[in-house]
């Protein structure tokens, strides 16, 4: 694992993407500090933190585009997956590296506060609880484009879906207000949900009997609850979709609380799409 | 599907047990099964797309098999992959290296890779490098090296850690001749010390640097030998090839006094008035003594005469023909043959100089 982090920091910090990747997280910071904190005098920090958050969705792509992808286009992947390391080791290296790399910027805006203290009264631990939240953040969409990355062979397609994925995330409250809050509206929209995950299974297992047992069965569970107590679907699909809203978990961390469920929930994100991302490695080899 | 015979000698390093692979409804690989001893070089020959990439793939473990399984030096590569793994070293189709490194960040990047200890790590480059003639290099970045100078890389990559088996996939595509011959020099001075596996489509390569040949056709394997006996067994008939002034009535009328011929092809060649033809008889008979005093007698000059033997690449292109059905006579020769060993001893030694005779000229032939 030592060897593919060493190798892959090296690689990010000699090539231009990982200095585009700092320099363009802290140019974005930059113009929201010198708009609020400077100009305005504002003392908190945390507030240019949550405005500068959508540079993930530009910069993370860029990160982690080449991150997998590129191992398998150039088939440098055979050599890492023929050498006695473990496929966690490799994901994990990889991550890591990632992670050292956005700790660059972090670490540098974790001098802003002390700057900002110099002027006046700054509360250190709201700002730094902040600065954690947007580490954090960022760690989780990180830990995203590295799975879409393991997805493709095509940088710019593993760029683009990291976009769009990334996209629905920080937009979700707005996409999630579209749909209706009755209980038929999310019945509506769990049939067609259930429907596609079910086409989805059915394309991964090959397999159309037990692919129309699981349909059925959950379409009817669905249907049975609509019909028993459709009061239980009411906004429901509002909370589906609210599992996907990773940006306004970062909220409570800039009003200065350290929130558990936040760092759990960022958390869980990581270690899930680190799973997802080995077992899609790993399925490449069995096809 | 052929089986081989285990041979005398060398312990086990890897068997190949029932080894199928599917992608969707293509058989890529279909029940392949062998062993690998120790000491030896083996040679996977087939077609392009004839499976050979996707079984090494297999046993270096970057594959997973649809069936069957793979046993290296002991360990299952699926149930105890690194231990399994520690024991190969793998040189795909295309060298897996970074583009952007040096050369000797990349093999000290495979040496931490490989959990080489650290001490040991700059001794074994510098052997390594010297070994493959890349110590020049060592500071040059891949990205700006030619396609040879990557595959030796490529197999410095492979051979760090002095693994017991070395496999190659393809080692000499795209390199000139002269890197060729060195590249198969290098290869089997690595025979001596590891096994070796390589695999090729190019038959004059196999059979100048490997012990053994496994011929796979479709992802199975339909024949494997010591290269000699190979193109014994499969040797069915003689070409004469001649070059023959005169008209073609005058010609077919003097071959029609020659019992001997089975079939012959008529070709224009360059020169007026000439004639080209390729004679094929039966195995034992030499025609060229009554092809010379027939011409002779039409006064039809021979201005060309050359004998050949059915050379290996005949074999391995008639074994790997779609219908197969030479690989069902090879199988039927084989078994007839170690019938007959003892009484056609003398026989068969006779036809094995022959046959190397034969060789030799072919890769004579490339070489030049």
């Amino acid at each position: 694992m030592k060897a593919i982090y060493k190798k892959e920091l090296k690689s990010y910090l000699t090539s231009m993407v990982g200095y585009l990747f700092i320099a363009f997280i802290l140019l974005l910071f930059g113009l929201y500090f010198t708009a609020i904190n400077v100009q305005q005098a504002y003392p908190e920090i945390g507030y240019a933190l949550g405005n500068a958050s959508f540079v993930f969705l530009i910069a993370v792509p860029i990160l982690t585009m080449k991150v997998l992808s590129e191992e398998q286009k150039n088939k440098t992947d055979q050599l890492l997956l023929t050498a006695p390391v473990r496929l966690e080791e490799i994901v994990l290296g990889k991550y890591l590296a990632l992670l050292t790399i956005f700790a660059i910027p972090v670490c540098l805006i974790c001098l802003y506060p002390l700057l900002l203290g110099t002027h006046g009264t700054v509360s250190y631990p709201m700002a730094y609880t902040s600065i954690l939240g947007f580490f954090l953040l960022g760690a989780a969409y990180i830990a995203i484009g590295v799975f879409i990355s393991s997805i493709t062979e095509s940088q710019v397609i593993a760029a683009v879906l990291s976009f769009v994925l990334l996209f629905f995330c920080y937009m979700e409250s707005p996409i999630a207000a579209f749909f209706p809050e009755s209980a038929s509206g999310s019945l509506f929209s769990f049939v067609i949900l259930i429907a596609l995950v079910c086409l989805w299974i059915g394309s991964m297992i090959k397999n159309p009997v037990v692919t129309g047992v699981i349909a059925i069965c959950a379409e009817g569970a669905l249907i049975a609850v609509y019909f028993v107590k459709s009061s239980l679907l009411e906004g429901k699909i509002q909370d589906f979709l609210g599992i996907f809203n990773i940006s306004d978990h970062l909220n409570n961390f800039i009003s200065g609380m350290v929130d558990l469920q936040g760092i759990i929930y960022f958390l869980s994100v990581i270690v899930v799409c680190i799973f997802l991302t080995i077992q899609s490695l790993q399925k490449k080899r069995w096809n | 599907m052929f089986e081989p015979e285990s041979r005398e000698g060398g312990r086990k390093l890897i068997e190949v047990k029932n080894l199928v692979k599917r992608y969707g409804d293509h058989v890529a690989v279909n029940h392949l099964n062998f062993t690998v001893e120790e000491g030896q070089i083996y040679g996977f020959l087939g077609p392009n797309g004839a499976g050979k990439s996707t079984t090494m793939n297999m046993i270096t473990g970057y594959l997973a098999a649809t069936e069957g399984e793979v046993i290296i030096n002991g360990h299952n590569i699926l149930d105890d992959p690194e231990e399994a793994k520690k024991c190969i070293g793998y040189l795909p189709e295309m060298p897996p290296v970074y583009m952007d490194m040096t050369v000797l960040e990349y093999l000290k990047f495979v040496a931490e890779l490989k959990k080489i200890p650290k001490d040991k790590v700059k001794k074994q480059l510098m052997e390594v490098m010297s070994l493959v003639k890349i110590t020049d290099m060592q500071n040059r970045l891949i990205r700006n090296l030619s396609k040879g100078y990557r595959q030796r890389v490529g197999l410095a990559q492979a051979v760090i850690g002095y693994p017991p088996i070395i496999i190659l996939d393809e080692p000499t595509v795209g390199l000139d001749p002269k890197q060729i011959i060195e590249i198969r020099e290098l290869i089997k001075s690595l025979g001596k010390k590891h096994t070796v596996i390589l695999s090729s489509h190019i038959l004059s390569e196999v059979s100048a640097v490997c012990d053994y040949v496994m011929i796979i056709s479709k992802g199975e394997l339909v024949a494997s030998d010591t290269p000699e006996n190979l193109g014994k067994l499969m040797i069915g008939s003689n070409t004469v090839k001649c070059t023959v002034k005169g008209s073609r009535g005058a010609v077919i009328s003097a071959l029609n006094q020659i019992p001997e011929i089975k079939n012959v092809k008529y070709e224009d060649a360059e020169e007026k008035g000439c004639l080209r033809l390729v004679i094929t008889t039966d195995k034992s008979k030499d025609i060229r003594e009554p092809l010379f005093y027939k011409m002779a007698a039409a006064s039809c000059p021979i201005l060309a005469l050359s004998s050949s033997t059915m050379s290996l690449e005949d074999v391995f292109l008639e074994l790997t023909d779609d219908s197969g059905k030479a690989a069902r006579k090879l199988k039927k020769e084989m078994k007839k043959q170690t019938d007959e060993k003892e009484q056609d001893l003398a026989v068969t030694q006779e036809e094995t100089a022959k046959t190397d005779s034969s060789q030799n000229e072919e890769e004579g032939g490339t070489k030049k």
